[in-house]
């Protein structure tokens, strides 16, 4: 199996931006691959599997964000995350 | 030798001390085998997850959610790979031993997450600042785990935090001793409603105690018995087997009516501070909640409790009580509570500032919120609501303008509520009570707090250590402020009742009946005590007694 590497840049739409509860689902969702997920935002990069280094992003709403996912299973954890987004983070 | 301090829960414990030491400290060494501190880590890493689930399940168990959930944001923290990856790096690049390494990566974190605006992720640098605090206790072995203590200890600390009380296992913690507090502190408080003997305000205690001391307590007279000598232990063991057949006694009144000998009807009810505290209410007999503090909701946390949050706890507690009344005091909180996110400064003197009803009538958006949550939930029970602090009628006005508006929300929303609902006013600052009868016509009820009545009127900070000696909820002058409220009542129809300490100490009890008050509230477990005064008393008796105390 190759190495996968797929990258995409999104805007938060959900209300609160990465805090609280989006945040948490954002690593319990990377955490379930096996690929490397990275966020960028403003020059600063954070592991989407580390809660504090996603916290330390300080991305509220509006914030673009920099996805970059390398790994066996890339193209299916792009897709998760991207829904998570693309759902508000099942916010309103 | 004995220390002395503020009685802060009645009873007598007997047991062996574990003090807690809260100061941390990080120890800096070097070592040879980066192997051995990697395992250390991990070993302090894993004890570390399985108390912090512990704790979860425990407060999942007894359903405080938002507890659960600050568990689970701390069980993040502690596998999150980023964050140990660099503490592992520390180790292995930089030399540091496994309590400096995790003490300096949570540091730099803890400083990204306090200079950012945004307040959910600055109170998450007081959970990772909490989370290594775990970690390096577990390395260095001086944690102490307060909800597995063994039987027969008796705590003792600079403090408890209210997470380090609601931890503590009841039938193994058999009494409190604290550096700081007063009777009306924190600790305290939890104490009496758990039952636990407790002495505050000992100024050093942590400095005199060593862990393993046999101690004695004494909490209802605030005196610490250190290593007693034989004679000491034995007289006190006596008076604590007196002080459970006292108890066993008391138990039996709690199903006996508080009425007087000669027929008075008197009416005992409980003050509470979560709408779990409703079992033990009942439990010992109260005929309602005459308090229900509703701070709980809007403590320990980043951003405002949502109203269907505050509607389910309200709702909760109304259905506890089965239909007795529970009368819910809005939000009483100001600048002595450090609450950032309702916007609340440290003030030069909170007690006489922007507080309570003063700060609900400026954030009406807040105020609203509650009051609706608490409308709602008065379809599922008997709701009363209560504003604290109010000095002048105008406040009750406006304050009910809001109530109004609220009431007309929910009915354009078919949202059904009490339209009967009572409303009335906590009379605690002496303005409220001099003049009683300006605002009778505006309340269906009064509810007398002496603890800020006492303290606005004789001017008297009664935590500042050096005057609180002047604190006497039984000056005659504050006896006579009670006096002017309960006369206002009789004449205007309107009832009148007590929460504050004064309604729950068994040696006022004579006096307040004297005074002519028939509504009592108090911490749960002093109902039995005052019942016993209650039943044996007698209005001539009572009104001579009320008479002398108020030297009229």
């Amino acid at each position: 199996m190759g190495t996968e590497h797929v990258e995409t840049e999104v805007t938060l739409t959900n209300p609160t931006g990465l805090h609280a509860r989006p945040a948490s689902l954002l690593v319990q969702t990377a955490a379930k691959f096996k690929s490397n997920i990275t966020l960028e935002k403003d020059g600063r990069t954070a592991s989407a599997k580390s809660i504090m280094g996603v916290l330390s992003l300080g991305a509220d709403q509006g914030s673009r964000i920099k996805i970059t996912v390398e790994g066996e299973d890339a193209k299916a954890a792009m897709q998760a995350l991207l829904d998570l987004v693309k759902d508000n983070f099942g916010e309103k | 030798m004995n220390i002395k301090g503020i009685p802060g829960a009645p009873g007598i414990g007997i047991g062996t001390a574990s003090v807690l030491n809260k100061d941390l400290n990080i120890p800096r060494f070097a070592f040879k085998n980066a192997e051995e501190e990697l395992n250390r880590l991990s070993d302090a890493l894993e004890e570390s997850k399985k108390q912090v689930t512990l704790l979860k399940e425990r407060a999942l168990k007894n359903s405080h959610k938002d507890v659960a959930d600050i568990m689970e944001a701390h069980l993040m923290m502690l596998d999150d790979p980023e964050f140990l990856g660099k503490v592992k790096q520390s180790i292995q690049e930089e030399k540091l031993n496994a309590e400096f390494a995790v003490w300096s990566v949570a540091q730099e974190y803890i400083e990204t997450f306090e200079k950012m605006t945004d307040e959910y992720i600055k109170a998450r640098a007081a959970d990772l600042k909490d989370v290594a605090e775990r970690i390096i206790r577990n390395l260095t072995g001086t944690l102490v785990d307060l909800s597995d203590l063994p039987e027969g200890t008796i705590l003792v600390a600079r403090d408890l935090a209210p997470s380090d009380t609601a931890q503590i296992d009841r039938d193994h913690v058999v009494g409190l001793v604290t550096d700081e507090g007063g009777p009306t502190s924190h600790v305290a408080i939890m104490a009496r409603s758990f039952q636990i003997p407790a002495v505050v305000g000992t100024k050093t205690a942590t400095q005199n105690i060593k862990n393993g001391d046999k101690l004695v307590v004494d909490g209802s007279e605030g005196i610490v018995e250190i290593s007693p000598e034989k004679h000491v232990l034995e007289a006190y063991e006596k008076k604590l087997s007196g002080w459970k057949h006292e108890q066993e006694e008391l138990s039996e009144l709690i199903t006996v009516p508080a009425i007087t000998k000669d027929g008075t009807k008197v009416k005992l009810e409980a003050n509470i501070g979560r709408p779990e505290d409703v079992e033990t209410a009942l439990k010992f007999g109260a005929e309602g909640v005459g308090l229900f503090r509703t701070e709980f909701l809007f403590m320990d946390r980043s951003s405002l409790p949502t109203e269907d949050e505050q509607f389910e706890a309200y709702r909760k507690a109304l259905e506890g009580m089965k239909g007795k009344t529970v009368t819910i005091r809005t939000l009483d909180v100001g600048g002595d509570k450090d609450l950032p996110y309702l916007g609340l400064e440290r003030e030069n003197n909170p007690f006489l500032g922007w507080r309570a009803i003063r700060y609900c009538l400026d954030r009406k958006d807040v105020f609203k919120t509650q009051l609706r949550a608490i409308l709602r939930a008065s379809a599922y029970g008997n709701a009363a609501i209560m504003f604290p602090m109010i000095s002048s009628v105008e406040e009750v006005i406006e304050a009910k303008k809001v109530l109004k508006e609220a009431q007309e929300e929910l009915k354009k929303e078919n949202v059904p509520f009490d339209e009967h609902i009572s409303v009335g006013i906590m009379v605690e600052i002496p303005s409220a009570a001099v003049a009683a009868d300006l605002l009778a016509p505006e309340v269906d009820f009064f509810s007398i707090g002496t603890n800020d009545l006492t303290q606005y009127t004789l001017a008297v900070d009664r935590d500042n250590q050096k005057v609180r000696d002047y604190y006497n909820p039984l000056h005659p002058g504050v006896l006579r402020l009670i006096k002017r409220v309960i006369e206002v009542g009789e004449s205007t129809g309107k009832e009148v009742a007590m929460c504050g300490e004064l309604a729950g100490d068994d040696k006022a009890t004579e006096i307040l009946l004297g005074l002519g008050l028939r509504v009592f509230s108090m911490t749960s477990s002093s109902i039995p005590r005052v019942k016993k005064v209650v039943i044996s008393s007698q209005k001539e008796q009572s009104q001579k007694v009320a008479k002398e105390a108020a030297r009229l």
